[in-house]
């Protein structure tokens, strides 16, 4: 069985984003891109998968500008064995992902698709759903544990929900999108990023996967959130008791 | 050359132009009927907070919207669940029941197929459901099956297709407007769209509820089964809707120290939140973390101890009314949003507090 793993390349985690003035975006050129870290968890998740002898092949994809092949690159050093990109140069949203994504699975054929929960970017939380719906796979969102039976050909997915853990069974094909808690990724060696180098990596573009890519929305602006006042430091439990109680009347 | 391609870019734009002023032109005339679809989740005989406030959304859309809510389920709660949905938010106009044995458990395969069908026969211009884990886990998926984009997580809804979602961890404000075909569908934040209790007692009027037509639901179920659940029950309010929450950080350095935190939560009534690192080093189960990937709280009070405020923190809280910060470290970022901070160890700090405090009512 192959498994496709979908990554992204977004901002770092922990760069503090700026607005543009204009309005129009985030500021992303000369800032530091990442692989998404939902994306490096289901990475591993579907390495692991490989190393337990129940998968044949990892195959990474990435879709958007020509830098996407660093993240791909990343992806080959932390194991995967070879990578897609899909080239677009626009602002793709999950929909068109997804359309994408389907195209690829008819032409590999993939018996799990592993995708991240969320982008930390846009925050969108649905390409894995989305993909899950057009190909009318099974869905397994937010797993935090993954167990898979290669006789049945299933898999077992603890998901984290709003009020604790859910467990479910998939027949596969399957979709699953990773939450944080599922494993901890692993770093990409210097010898595995040398011989990540030599691994090929296929390019499309949309249009020859025939995914004609039309967007129905339309970002009118970014703004940044309305700024709190400022607050006071207190110096004792008697102060921080009497302002919240006479000042802020919380208590 | 150039001035060919400068042509086609204008040739171009102008078929953009004249398509957005078509489009503007349609979602006008759609923007004077609207009519909602409201997802809703039930337990216990009852709607759901959350899906309450994805009705006080649907009110926002248009004063004279007629909303629908979907309930789906099987047995007696469900009915019960049906006349509270009749009865709870006096703009809802109609509740459709699904009742079967398919919808006994919240996998989104069958729910996105209901929510597919229940569009065919209403044909609404809106679909809206509340971004927990059930709406972001079924209306993703219903969306791909209706072939249109979802707008997740709005917290603001300024015309009847346009909408403000966080992005970047709630670091950024993306107003989006949605120019495709019906129904637009969104995931709101319970939190920004709070349900008073006045509109709730003011004399609701009685919704009719009528059943969803399933003879053509022909999902075929055994691709995902439902196997168990597991949660830790827990007197106290639920993390989401509470008014006061207390949360704690790696700084309280074990599960048995987080113990005193749940005694001051009992204190104020309050619910308990967690960083991702308290959750991480095991001190607390998952489902009470507070984040961009955790849960978004915005309670009236919110105390935070031993909580350094990392940016994915700070996404899950920085819309409550007043935030006290109490940490070791006077350069914490948390300091930098809270309304009251106070440089000291939390371990003096929360028992002189747990002492001091008043009792609450």
């Amino acid at each position: 069985m192959k498994i496709m793993v979908a990554i992204k390349r977004v901002v770092d985690y922990a760069v503090k984003i700026r607005v543009k003035p204009d309005k129009t975006g985030v500021e992303t050129q000369n800032v530091k891109m990442s692989m998404n870290p939902f994306c490096e968890i289901a990475l591993e998740e579907a390495l692991r998968i490989k190393e337990a002898k129940l998968a044949s092949e990892v195959v990474a994809v990435s879709m958007g500008p020509s830098q996407c092949m660093d993240t791909l690159r990343t992806g080959l050093a932390m194991g995967a064995d070879r990578g897609i990109h899909v080239e677009f140069n626009e602002t793709l949203y999950p929909l068109s992902v997804a359309k994408i994504l389907r195209s690829l699975v008819e032409v590999e054929k993939p018996g799990l698709l592993i995708l991240g929960k969320q982008a930390i970017d846009d925050d969108c939380n649905q390409t894995g759903q989305m993909i899950a719906g057009l190909l009318n796979w099974p869905q397994g969102t937010f797993a935090s544990k993954v167990i898979l039976d290669k006789e049945k050909q299933v898999a077992t997915v603890d998901r984290e929900v709003d009020d604790g853990i859910e467990t479910l069974s998939l027949n596969l094909p399957a979709v699953i999108t990773t939450d944080l808690r599922l494993n901890q990724p692993r770093y990409a060696t210097l010898p595995n990023i040398m011989k990540a180098k030599s691994k090929p990596i296929k390019k499309f573009t949309p249009q020859e996967l025939n995914v004609e890519i039309r967007s129905d929305l339309e970002v009118l602006q970014v703004t940044e959130p309305p700024k709190r006042k400022a607050g006071i430091l207190v110096s004792s439990v008697d102060e921080l008791i009497d302002k919240l109680k006479n000042e802020a009347n919380v208590i | 050359m150039a001035t060919r391609m400068i042509l086609g870019a204008i040739r171009k734009r102008a078929v953009l132009l004249s398509a957005s002023h078509f489009l503007s032109l349609s979602s006008v005339s759609t923007s004077r009927y609207v009519s909602t679809l409201v997802i809703a989740e039930h337990e216990g005989g009852a709607v759901k907070a959350p899906s309450i406030s994805a009705v006080a959304a649907a009110k926002s859309l248009s004063d004279d919207a007629s909303i629908s809510v979907l309930l789906a389920g099987s047995g007696p709660s469900l009915h019960e669940a049906a006349s509270h949905a009749a009865s709870c938010h006096p703009s809802i106009s109609q509740v459709l029941v699904a009742d079967s044995d398919k919808f006994k458990n919240p996998l989104a395969e069958p729910w996105a197929k209901l929510v597919h069908l229940a569009q065919q026969s209403g044909g609404y211009s809106h679909i809206i459901a509340a971004s927990n884990s059930f709406g972001k886990n079924v209306v993703p998926r219903a969306a791909a099956l209706l072939d249109v984009s979802p707008i997740t997580d709005v917290i603001g809804i300024s015309e009847s297709h346009t909408f403000v979602r966080p992005i970047y961890a709630g670091n950024a404000l993306s107003t989006v407007r949605y120019t495709g075909a019906n129904p637009c569908i969104l995931t709101i934040r319970p939190t920004s769209f709070p349900v008073s209790q006045k509109t709730v007692d003011s004399k609701p009027s009685q919704a009719s509820i009528s059943q969803v037509d399933l003879s053509t639901f022909d999902e075929d179920l055994g691709k995902s089964r439902y196997i168990s659940h597991t949660s830790q029950d827990s007197e106290r309010p639920d993390l989401g809707n509470a008014r006061v929450v207390v949360t704690g950080g790696r700084a309280l350095k074990s599960a048995e120290n987080f113990k005193m935190l749940e005694k001051l939560a009992n204190k104020l009534g309050a619910a308990v939140g967690a960083t991702r690192a308290a959750v991480d080093a095991g001190f607390v189960p998952n489902d009470l973390q507070v984040g961009q990937t955790g849960k978004i709280v915005a309670p009236e009070l919110y105390m935070a101890f031993g909580v350094s405020g990392a940016i994915q923190h700070l996404a899950g809280m920085r819309d409550s009314k007043v935030i006290v910060a109490v940490n070791k470290d006077g350069d914490a970022p948390i300091f930098q949003v809270a309304d009251y901070g106070l440089v000291g160890d939390l371990f003096e700090v929360i028992p002189e507090l747990l002492e001091k405090l008043p009792e609450k009512k």
